[in-house]
This record gives structure tokens, sequence and C-alpha cells, in this order.
């Protein structure tokens, strides 16, 4: 099947528009930058910190080695980063247009409505996490092997993309519900404070967490498995179960949207 | 001036406060779900502990013991602990206010002839109320998965730990409200918060027990009032040693949360002060 080029384009089109009107508004806030990328800085510093008390009592976190946990903590850093540059400043409206029946007007748009809802703003604060995440992963993993050959690192990338894909589901989804319950943003607040423990490698969990992390909640799929992969530790079935994951939480995702829209009746009826 | 008036007004803000507090039970057992991170802590420290491979290379602290000197079970009884003190001393008057001085709400309060900040301390109070229930159900939950953990604390020790719990509720409420009160100036003070809360998660204890730091780091944060906001409560309710080679003494603790309290209460009132004269009401 060839694939449609013209909707493709008009997307991307749309996508620079919207992101050029944001990058102008959030201009206009520069000290609020200058905040975020001072907390950015010690929020890291904090990790490090924490990890370098496991590390002074000759612990090595699930068996990993410092270099490679700092693998798993660059990960979990551009999480964060995509968190507060996409997710956050995105889905945390679709309370408010629920509240508000704004979302009327979004539904109306000549346009899908999740991409709409997913990529209508971009906040420019939380890039400098997202570029640190990589830088840290890339030094880490240097210092770990020596060398980065290019296979591990083209697997890393595209496993970092899935997992970038299933946290975006995860969020959607658990913001989609709005439509239900209206007030569900402490929900994702629940949903952050639980994806923290993705600084971690998943091993270093006892049994019965490992498990969690794993099955119910994806967070090895999020930042252990990534770094695995550019550690060149990833066995083929781990790879494609991640990619499995990430194609199936995104299906989810949309047939979730298009089931909570057939229960939305606006805010005023 | 007679005594009751003070009294009947504390008990009119309660029930108006606990009432709409009521209301919002749904969205406050999230909130209290929300504060896993003691937990998720517990899984790393046991797991290490359990691992063994700190007695194998020879720990810095313990000497090829426990790490750190502590059993799973104390592990785990601190960082329950450590979830509670945080359940009842959470604050966030910061974003309660800063909603309140730019939607123009500010202004009836201030004509009151009751400081604005009793009434949100009333809130403070009323939520903890609504959320016990919720935050006894997580810690049982708890205990139910690791019951060797569950011991009764001694009574005196109980006391304590409330009333140090208490304290530092109150403590972070001042820290907090010197923040909002920023709010004079800035239109957006709770971005500031969000660098408070920085050292407030990695120093607090919240991470980490005390006795992980080295001891200059340990020395160091014990000048700031981070590790009594949840490090001193929690280590007072698990019941863990006091004084000596320990990070807190129970006395020494105690007098440090008074010292702070004594220190931040006249600094917010003039900080407040100078703030009022300030304002010029925003929306009206």
């Amino acid at each position: 099947m060839a694939m449609p080029v013209a909707p493709v384009l008009r997307y991307l089109r749309t996508l620079r528009r919207f992101w050029g009107t944001a990058l102008a508004t959030q201009l206009e806030y520069q000290l609020n930058a200058l905040i975020e990328l001072l907390a950015m800085a010690g929020n890291l510093a904090g990790s490090l910190l924490l990890l370098w008390l496991f590390h002074r009592q000759g612990v090595a976190l699930g068996g990993w080695s410092w270099n490679a946990v700092l693998v798993v903590l660059g990960a979990y850093t551009f999480l964060d980063g995509l968190t507060s540059t996409l997710l956050r400043p995105n889905l945390s409206r679709i309370v408010n247009h629920v509240q508000e029946g704004t979302l009327d007007f979004v539904l109306l748009k000549p346009i899908d409505s999740q991409f709409w809802l997913s990529l209508r703003t971009i906040s420019p604060a939380g890039l400098p996490e997202m570029g640190l995440g990589v830088v840290l992963m890339l030094w880490a993993a240097r210092r770990e092997l020596g060398a980065l050959p290019p296979a591990p690192l083209l697997a890393a990338a595209v496993l970092l993309l899935a997992a970038a894909v299933i946290l975006y589901a995860l969020w959607f989804v658990l913001a989609a519900t709005s439509i239900w319950f209206v007030k569900t943003w402490n929900a994702t607040e629940v949903l952050r404070a639980a994806l923290t423990a993705g600084r971690y490698p998943v091993s270093a969990y006892p049994a019965g967490l490992r498990l969690l992390f794993t099955l119910v909640l994806p967070v090895a799929f999020l930042t252990t498995v990534p770094a695995e992969a550019l550690l060149g530790r990833l066995t083929p079935l781990t790879a494609l179960t991640s990619l499995l994951l990430a194609c199936g939480a995104l299906v989810i995702s949309r047939a979730f949207w298009a089931f909570a829209l057939r229960f939305y009746t606006s805010a005023s009826s | 001036m007679s005594f009751l008036p003070p009294l009947r007004v504390a008990r009119t803000l309660w029930t108006v406060q606990f009432a709409y507090m009521a209301e919002y039970r749904a969205e406050i057992a999230l909130w209290a779900l929300s504060g896993v991170l003691p937990f998720i802590m517990f899984g790393l420290w046991s797991a290490a502990a359990a691992d063994g491979s700190a007695a194998a290379h020879g720990s810095v602290a313990g000497g090829g013991g426990p790490l750190l000197g502590l059993s799973a079970a104390e592990f785990a009884r601190y960082f329950v602990c450590a979830f509670v003190a945080r359940q009842f001393s959470v604050v966030w008057v910061v974003w309660q206010f800063e909603e309140d001085a730019l939607e123009g709400r500010l202004s009836p309060y201030l004509l009151q002839p009751l400081h604005p900040l009793w009434r949100y301390v009333a809130a403070h109070l009323a939520e903890q109320a609504t959320r016990l229930p919720f935050a006894l159900v997580i810690a049982s939950g708890f205990f139910l998965l690791q019951p060797q953990a569950f011991a009764w604390p001694a009574p005196g020790r109980l006391l304590l730990g409330v009333l140090s719990v208490g304290l530092a509720f109150a403590i972070h409420f001042l820290l907090q409200s010197l923040i909002a009160t920023l709010c004079f100036w800035s239109e957006r003070a709770s971005a500031l918060e969000r660098l408070f809360y920085v050292p407030y998660v990695f120093l607090s204890g919240l991470v980490a027990p005390l006795q992980a730091f080295p001891p200059e780091l340990q020395r160091l944060s014990l000048h700031t009032p981070f590790p009594y906001l949840i490090g001193f409560p929690a280590q007072v309710l698990a019941g863990m040693p006091m004084g000596g080679e320990a990070p807190f003494s129970l006395a020494g603790g105690l007098a440090a949360m008074v010292l702070w309290l004594l220190l931040l209460v006249p600094a917010l009132l003039l900080l407040w002060r100078a703030g009022v004269r300030r304002y010029s009401a925003m929306g009206a």
C-alpha cells in the first residue's frame, strides 16, 4: 500500500505552525525557563548523589556497574524531559477542554483530534533535559564499553523511541479518562510518581516489584531496555517485546480515544 | 477580650474546610497514593541489603556488617514512617495562595479581621483529616505485604513521633508560606517552589535515611530545615536509635525544630507585612 504523502505533509506543516506559535509565547517567560533549568540541574545532581550513596556502600544496584547505572539515569532524564516538553503541556489540557466544553471546538477542526490534543503545544524548557539525558547515556556507555559500535547505538535509538511511545500512550489513556471522571489530573501525578522508579535498573528491585514494573507498569521497557541496548546486553526477544508493546500501546491509545469520544456529551448538555 | 471568640472562629473555619475537603475525597485519595516514592526507595534499599554485595565489598560505614547497620525490617519501618510523616506534613499553600492572589480572592480575605494564613492552616488540617483513612489503608497494605516489618512503636515514641510530625508540618507550612508571600512581588511564585522541592526530596530523608549520608553531608544537611521535615519524625516513629552514632538525638532534634519555628514565624510575619504594603489587588 502506498503511503499517501499529501496528508502527512499537511500534518507536518501544521505541526510547524503549532510549535512556532508555542515557542513565540514561551519566549515571553524567560525567568520561568531559567528556573526550570535550575530545577533540572538540581534534580540530576540529586539523582547522582543518591546513586553515589549506594555506590559508596559498595552496592552495585541490580549488579550494574556505576557507569551502566548512569546510562539508565540518562534514559530516565531523556524521558522526563520529553514529559515536560510535550506530554504535560498538551495532555494536562484535555481535562480543561472537557470541563469548559472547548473540546467541542477541537473535535470540529478538520484535523485528527488525538493529533491536535497531543501535539498542539511545546514547552522548550524541557528540551535541555532531553539533550542532557542523551549526552549522559552516550558518555556513560562510552566509559563502560570504551567504544560505541553503531549497531547498539541504532538499537538504543529505536528502543528509546519505543519507550517514548509507550510513555505517551500511558499518559494519553490516563488523560483521556477525564471524559468520564473530569478531574483525573491527580491520577497522572500518581503515574509520574510511580514512573520515578525508572531512574534505576529494574533488576535493582526485589522480585515482586520487578514483576510489577515489567508486567503491570512497563517501567522496565522505558529505561532499562534502552540502556541494555546501548550497553549491548539486550536479547533480541526483549527488543522485539518492547517494539510490539510500543505498537500495541499506540493502537490501544487510538482505540481508547475513539471509545471515550462515544461517551462525550459536551459540557453544557 | 474573652477566650471564646478565637475558639469559635477556629471551630467554624475547621467545619467549613472539612466539609469542603470531604467533597474532594477521591482526589485526596489519589494525592495520598502519589506519595509512593518512599516505597520505591524501600524496594531499592531492601534489595541492596538482601543482596549482600555490600558486605562482600566491605562497606564504608558498616565494616562488612548489614547495610548502614540496618536490617531489611528496619528499612521497611523507616520508609513506611517516612511515607506517613510526609502524608501529614505535606503542604500546598503556595499554589492555593497564588490562585487566590491572581483571581482577586485575596482582597476580601485581607479585609477580614483574621490573618488570611489561618484560613490556609485550617484547609491543610482538614485535608489531613480527610487523608488519614487513605494513608492508613496504604500503610496497612504495605504491612500486609511485609508482615515481618510490623512492630508497635513504644507509646512514648508514638507520642513524640506524632508531635514531631506536627512540628514538621508547621515548619514546612511556614517555609512554603514564605515562598507564597513572594506572590505579592511576582505573579508566579510557585515556580520558586520547584527549586525548593529539589533539596526537599534529596536531603529530607525521603529517598535515603540520613545514616546513608557521608558525615560531612549529614552535618551540612542538619543545618538546613530539610531533615526535620521527614527524616527526624520518621526515625522517631520507626523507633530507631537516637543519640550517639545516630544522625539525630531526640532532644537535639526537637530543640532544632522549635528553633526553626522561632526563626520562621517572625520572618514570615515581617515579609507578609512588607508584601501587603506592596499589594495592589490583582483583578480589582
